[in-house]
């Protein structure tokens, strides 16, 4: 076993527990406490792929963005609801590890069959620089580029129109609904 | 090197976590947070195969991964919206009690 390898176990298994802490544990907080735990890791495990711009990118829109966003909302509404006193069907959970089982006994099978051959000999590269990544962008991949820059839009338009308070959408004309005070 | 199987193992436990948590939790921002871990999970794989391709230069799978940050991102600001709206009109963000649309 290489350092390489004794390395790739002990982030995995930071990244294992932080994702098992995401879905076990009680409180919301420490659930999206637990999810930057596992961004993070997951930042590393990028550069070790040598996909070094990815690694920046996952530090900065996981943790810098969405788990701020998560932590915000459930700050403002989340908090209260504990997962083990609340009201649910009693066959859900089973259910759900019975299914999170089947695929993962399904996913490591099919993934033990098909790369029991020996690791190709990789050398390093320099293809996951920003340098190279933004080439890629702008030239080969620029209509997906421009086609994800819709999308974001699109989706930051409809979080403003879902966030704002009352009835919207249909009374444009009348300005009733006053400016949301601390939740946008 | 680390074996590319070894990758493809991690993402299928973390996305086999993220599966879980989407479909047992009941606080619906958790749900949410399971569906991002799955979605990190795709995004192992498509760095590690594009890593252990004999092809580096193209980059394919980096930019496919960049895309799905892209669209989880706007998923999650979405879901929040969503989540926010709903608990304005129901007072509640459990998942079991939203069943408007339940016969």
């Amino acid at each position: 076993m290489t350092w390489s390898m004794l390395f790739f176990v002990l982030v995995g298994a930071v990244s294992l527990a932080a994702a098992a802490g995401v879905v076990l544990s009680r409180q919301p907080v420490h659930s999206a406490l637990f999810l930057l735990t596992n961004f993070a890791t997951l930042a590393v495990l990028y550069v070790t792929l040598e996909a070094q711009f990815l690694a920046a990118a996952q530090v900065i829109i996981y943790a810098g963005g969405i788990v701020i966003l998560i932590l915000f909302v459930i700050m403002l509404i989340g908090g209260e609801t504990n997962d083990f006193v609340a009201r649910q069907r009693s066959w859900t959970r089973g259910v759900a590890l019975g299914l999170g089982i089947l695929l993962l006994a399904s996913l490591s099978y099919s993934v033990f069959q098909g790369f029991n051959q020996p690791p190709a000999d990789v050398t390093a590269i320099q293809g996951g620089i920003p340098e190279a990544v933004g080439q890629a962008l702008f030239t080969q991949y620029l209509l997906p580029f421009e086609l994800a820059s819709i999308l974001l839009l699109v989706a930051l338009l409809g979080a403003l129109v879902l966030g704002r308070h009352g009835t919207v959408a249909h009374t444009g004309s009348q300005p009733a609904s006053p400016p949301p005070s601390s939740d946008d | 090197m680390v074996p590319l199987s070894w990758y493809l193992i991690l993402a299928a436990f973390l996305f086999t976590c993220g599966l879980f948590g989407a479909l047992a939790r009941r606080n619906a921002i958790a749900v949410l947070m399971g569906i991002e871990l799955m979605l990190n999970a795709a995004n192992i794989n498509l760095v590690a195969f594009w890593r252990y391709s004999g092809a580096v230069t193209d980059l394919a799978g980096q930019v496919f991964a960049l895309f799905i940050i892209a669209v989880a991102a706007a998923e999650a600001a979405v879901g929040l919206a969503l989540i926010i709206a709903v608990y304005r009109k129901r007072k509640t963000v459990n998942v079991e009690e939203l069943d408007l649309l339940a016969g």
